[in-house]
């Protein structure tokens, strides 16, 4: 399905804006509304259960004093965390995490919106086969290419360089952002640009007056999905990045976990480090991140 | 190709506007830096790999690298038991996971898709674990299996099963086990992507439906279902090819083992070229995934009749 709103529309305003729903005749609700209600906490409690035990079991692991088997993280100790941010270095991990996943947001982002403005508003010779190429490379796994990726990091003299990673984050993330940002600008139509025209602007700063900001919903999902896909991946950082002060949080997790005896406490501070970041993110974009998705994204 | 056709008759922008310097180039320009980087680090990577299964390369046994014919694909299909062992458990963990994220994701897309007192706090708790990365839930899983504190313990405490029970190293629990934590992360992404779909469905449909009798059920399979197909078979393959490729829950969880009882292909072409240096057998065998992976996505997409539908 291709995201049908025409071009040439009046100028609706958003592109995640949804028209109010009419007031309801009063004492009628939707049909889809009229579930029972036990038909929906039941199975809604049965599974918070299967995803909530996870996160609370490492909440009590990384609270309780080393030895513990009490269920209550009771009394309560930051000993493992101190112990996981300076002897285990997840302090460096920490800012190596962040310096990767910033900087593969932005380039992300960036090259992602002009390949995706290019693929929204013209009509080239190579586009089919630059389409073509985007959805082909959604089959080719990072995973497989290890082995050529290195050897051309190697010949780059970018092995235990940050930037490797970056790099290959961008590339692997882009072509996913670039089918989203054009499914976005699409959905800007393409009037309000031109009326900018007229007004005197040109091409660039009209797009930056007037699309720009109607894309923010999709900036913003594009750009944590970037963001958190980077600081989650943990391969190419395993095999890029040889030295220690080097590594990201995924591979400090990873060596915890290999160790031949696992200090579960730490294991499970160093889990919560790793986590944060990404849940304050989810926090704040969830309601933009549906928005967004369905604004064509899944669509388009 | 219907699909195709569809998008070729979208008006097209006019090409030449006003205001743009340079309208010809301008669109090549935008997609250098994009197209610059993926024939880079994409299709040159990729290109290496075709080049190099066709050769013996192995820097720990260098007097053997040189052209190699289709040796290594005849090894891997004639010779390597260990080949169709993990070719095999991809395709399980594939369908299973694949299949089971699909129908608890579909579920709960339709509750929290209801109105009822609770629900933003009930969506974010729902779909929370779709962010947390295959490393952190492996780390998850291993606190709750680990036999001596894991949740076996608290178990047999109340009197189910046996203190000391570890479900990643006996082979016969550890495909549940290392499914079950596969699955906390990987339904909130059907469930996120269906409930998107949900909420563009059109309520006058259901109300219609409503005046007609329709009973509920046969509101969600003549209403709901058919409206969410391609966005279904969409995630689905996507989600596959994921599953399938994607090696960090597996590697860093059960690390294929034990004994080899959960390798992957994936995994085992990543032991075979980064721990064996067989260069040129794992790009073989990366070919054949490649393969593989695009005959049975197109296969799924014709017989899915993806596109065709409600036009």
């Amino acid at each position: 399905m291709i995201t049908k709103i025409p071009e040439a529309t009046a100028p609706a305003p958003a592109p995640a804006h949804r028209a109010p729903e009419p007031p309801r005749p009063a004492g009628r609700r939707r049909a889809w509304d009229e579930a029972p209600r036990w038909q929906i906490y039941l199975p809604l409690s049965v599974y918070l259960v299967f995803t909530l035990v996870p996160f609370y079991w490492i909440l009590l692991f990384a609270l309780r004093p080393p030895g513990s088997t009490s269920l209550v993280p009771w009394p309560m100790t930051f000993e493992h965390f101190e112990k996981v941010w300076t002897e285990r270095a997840f302090g460096t991990y920490f800012q190596n995490s962040v310096l990767v996943g910033v900087a593969t947001l932005v380039t992300t982002t960036l090259v992602a919106l002009a390949g995706g403005y290019a693929l929204a508003r013209f009509d080239f010779r190579l586009k089919r086969g630059f389409m073509l190429a985007l959805l082909c490379s959604q089959f080719v796994p990072g995973a497989l290419l290890l082995v050529p990726l290195f050897q051309i990091f190697a010949e780059l003299r970018m092995i235990n360089s940050l930037g490797s990673v970056v790099i290959a984050e961008t590339v692997f993330q882009l072509p996913l952002s670039m089918i989203l940002i054009s499914g976005f600008i699409r959905n800007v139509p393409y009037s309000l640009e031109e009326a900018a025209w007229v007004d005197g602007c040109n091409r660039f700063s009209a797009f930056r007056v007037v699309v720009l900001p109607l894309l923010r919903p999709g900036l913003v999902a594009v750009g944590s999905f970037a963001f958190v896909h980077s600081w989650n991946h943990f391969l190419f950082a395993l095999m890029f990045l040889s030295d220690q002060d080097r590594q990201t949080i995924p591979v400090g997790l990873n060596t915890l976990m290999s160790s031949d005896s696992v200090d579960l406490g730490a294991l499970a501070a160093g889990g919560i480090i790793a986590a944060v970041p990404v849940v304050i993110v989810f926090a704040f974009i969830q309601k933009w991140l549906i928005t967004g998705f369905s604004a064509g994204a899944v669509k388009g | 190709m219907a699909q195709a056709a569809a998008v070729a008759k979208q008006p097209a922008p006019p090409r030449r506007r006003r205001g743009s310097a340079t309208p010809r180039r301008l669109p090549y320009l935008l997609i250098a830096p994009a197209g610059l980087l993926m024939l880079g680090f994409i299709a040159y990577p990729v290109i290496s790999v075709f080049y190099y299964s066709l050769r013996h390369h192995n820097p720990t046994k260098p007097w053997r690298n040189g052209f190699a014919g289709l040796d290594n694909f005849v090894r891997a299909f004639t010779e390597d038991p260990r080949f169709w062992g993990t070719l095999t458990f991809s395709a399980k963990w594939v369908l299973v996971e694949v299949g089971l994220q699909l129908l608890f994701g579909l579920a709960l897309a339709l509750i929290v898709n209801q109105t009822f007192v609770g629900r933003a706090l009930g969506r974010a708790l729902v779909f929370s674990p779709w962010a947390v990365s295959g490393v952190l839930t492996s780390a998850i899983w291993v606190l709750l299996y680990n036999s001596q504190t894991g949740i076996t313990r608290y178990l047999a405490d109340l009197g189910v099963g046996e203190y000391g029970t570890s479900w990643l190293s006996d082979t016969a629990t550890v495909f549940p086990a290392a499914v079950v934590a596969d699955l906390w992360r990987g339904v909130p992404f059907f469930a996120i992507l269906i409930l998107a779909d949900l909420q563009s469905v059109s309520k006058d449909l259901y109300e219609a439906a409503e005046v007609d009798g329709a009973s509920r059920l046969r509101q969600f399979f003549h209403i709901t279902l058919p409206h969410l197909k391609d966005a279904i078979i969409l995630s689905t393959l996507l989600r596959a090819v994921w599953e399938f490729n994607n090696v960090d829950l597996l590697y860093t969880l059960t690390g294929g083992g034990p004994a080899g009882e959960t390798t992957t292909l994936p995994l085992y072409i990543a032991h075979t070229s980064v721990d064996a240096h067989d260069f040129g057998y794992a790009s073989a065998l990366t070919t054949v995934a490649f393969v593989i992976l695009l005959f049975c996505s197109v296969v799924y997409l014709r017989l899915s009749k993806f596109g065709g539908g409600d036009k």
